[in-house]
């Protein structure tokens, strides 16, 4: 099975690490992975996105077309890339910085108050990390239990206290992507 | 070893210190810059060598003067700081030096932009520098081949004394995919390598003995000598021909009715569009070469099956490989080409939509 998914948002929104996170635990758990970020001119505030591919068999393209899965974090990355998500693919939004949403009907689509959630939560940083639960919560691509061992494994020492945010804003997200 | 997701750009850096390179020179530029950092960070590390010269030009040319230490050597850039090293690289050549260049090309000509592109690809093959030399050019299209080319361009480079170019391109750089290196050469191995340059490399002359003498020199300003010196380099570029083309074949077969060719990382767009149309009941096939120079013109023209109604180029540029191609197919079916330039990747769709025109 292969999985194509494009997370896109504002610089700073923590995009890049979304789909970081996801190949890296792909690659743990012993699938074929890329991750292709957009790259520039880019900075915080402006637009970034990037192209993650978690599949059990060799990579062709790194490069997506039609995403199985869109995290979008603000309404521009609906606007460009929702289009193309495949019907029957995932759409999942941040509802306080997508105000007009997607009209697609053929698809799934995920909402939540992102921002909100992650300020509940304690830490507005730890949104990406919410995005990152509620894609295992709905499609078990990969394990929490990876992506535990992985944040435990560089974070623990060097900032317990975040690491235990994180670990909170995935749990979130899975009930999001489960109910 | 276990598997490490890494940018292009850091693991070939990293396959270069394993194979033994000690000494790296270089200018930093978009979007290799990774490449340099991390040779910045790693080579104190090993006891080599990093050196940011103050230019491009400056760079080639103390990897010319390493190089000729029989030392392994590398430099890398983007397009058009490569375009500045050419002259040096051109002597290097002409001095049958062994020495690695890494090529992480953007968009051009000029300074052209930072995003991907295949526009060197005449610069890599059919020369760059003046005069008549040939380098080895590997295309790397994933980021373990990307790796596993350091290792075997310092090989190739050794073996042949020539310098070895890597032709990337800004997407391989700037991505990550898992990979998985070869074990580190020891300091033991490393100084075996450098011994068996003695015979030719520049070296030290501690006992005053004139057989230890070694003049590293592109300049034979006597016709004569000069003509038999290119005509020696010819002949080692024919030996290099007959023993270093390098290519994949994918979902290549009798069955195909469009034969693709593409290198690089264009190439794996290709098969995303490519295993589309199987899907579809649509036999497409592809010759991805590995070395650019030397070409697999042979193995394109076997690929040619009995359904084959036209030859495919797909590159990120104007149609640089397709020259090569249509020496490759002389004229048995038509060759067409599609491209993006300017820094513009095409996408598996676009890629599949001129494919199915062809059906």
């Amino acid at each position: 099975m292969t999985t194509e998914m494009i997370c896109a948002g504002f610089g700073g929104q923590g995009v890049l690490t979304i789909g970081k996170f996801l190949a890296k635990a792909g690659m743990t758990e012993g699938k074929n992975v890329s991750w292709l970020p957009s790259y520039g001119p880019e900075m915080r505030g402006g637009t970034a996105n990037v192209s993650t591919v978690i599949s059990d068999d060799a990579i062709a393209s790194p490069i997506v077309s039609y995403p199985d899965i869109l995290v979008a974090l603000n309404q521009p990355s609906i606007d460009k890339f929702a289009p193309s998500i495949r019907p029957g693919g995932i759409l999942i939004y941040n509802t306080n910085m997508c105000p007009h949403g997607c009209k697609r009907d053929d698809i799934t689509i995920i909402k939540a108050p992102m921002v909100e959630i992650a300020n509940e939560i304690g830490n507005q940083m730890v949104l990406n990390m919410l995005a990152i639960g509620i894609i295992i919560g709905k499609t078990a691509i990969i394990k929490y239990e990876t992506m535990e061992a992985d944040l435990t494994g560089f974070m623990k020492a060097k900032n317990p206290e975040l690491l235990e945010l994180n670990l909170k804003a995935i749990k979130r997200g899975i009930e999001i992507g489960n109910s | 070893m276990a598997k490490i997701l890494m940018k292009g750009n850091e693991a070939v850096a990293e396959a270069a210190i394993r194979s033994g390179c000690r000494l790296y020179f270089a200018y930093p530029i978009t979007p290799q810059s990774e490449l340099i950092e991390y040779m910045a960070r790693m080579m104190p590390k090993v006891n080599g060598t990093f050196l940011q010269a103050e230019s491009e030009v400056s760079a080639i040319n103390m990897v010319y003067g390493a190089a000729g230490c029989g030392k392994r050597v590398m430099t890398s850039s983007s397009s058009p700081g490569i375009s500045l090293k050419m002259e040096g690289i051109s002597y290097i050549a002409g001095a049958e030096l062994p020495c690695v260049i890494v090529n992480v090309q953007r968009g051009g000509p000029g300074l052209g932009d930072i995003q991907p592109a295949q526009g060197d690809y005449f610069q890599a093959t059919k020369g760059g520098g003046h005069g008549d030399y040939r380098l080895i050019v590997m295309a790397p299209s994933s980021v373990q081949e990307f790796a596993d080319m350091a290792s075997e361009a310092f090989d190739l480079a050794d073996k042949y004394r020539n310098p070895v170019m890597i032709l990337a391109d800004g997407m391989l750089g700037q991505m990550m995919e898992p990979v998985e290196f070869k074990p580190s050469r020891s300091d033991e191995e490393i100084a075996e390598m450098w011994r068996q340059h003695e015979s030719w490399c520049v070296c030290p002359n501690e006992d005053g003995d004139k057989k230890h003498h070694h003049e590293i020199n592109s300049l034979e300003i006597d016709p004569q000598v000069l003509e038999k010196h290119v005509n020696d380099l010819y002949q080692k570029y024919g030996v290099i021909e007959k023993n270093e083309v390098r290519y994949e074949e994918f979902n290549v077969s009798d069955d195909n009715e469009i034969l693709c060719v593409a290198w690089g990382t264009a190439s794996r767009i290709v098969k995303s569009a490519i295993n589309e149309l199987k899907a579809a009941g649509k036999s497409v096939g592809l010759i991805r070469p590995i070395n650019v120079w030397p070409y697999p013109y042979e193995a394109v023209a076997k690929a040619i099956g009995p359904k084959v109604k036209k030859v495919y180029v797909f590159e990120l540029n104007t149609g640089q490989m397709l020259d090569d191609v249509k020496i490759a197919v002389n004229g048995k079916v038509p060759v067409d080409f599609w491209g993006k330039v300017g820094g513009i990747v095409f996408t598996p769709a676009e890629i599949q939509a001129k494919l199915e025109e062809c059906f």
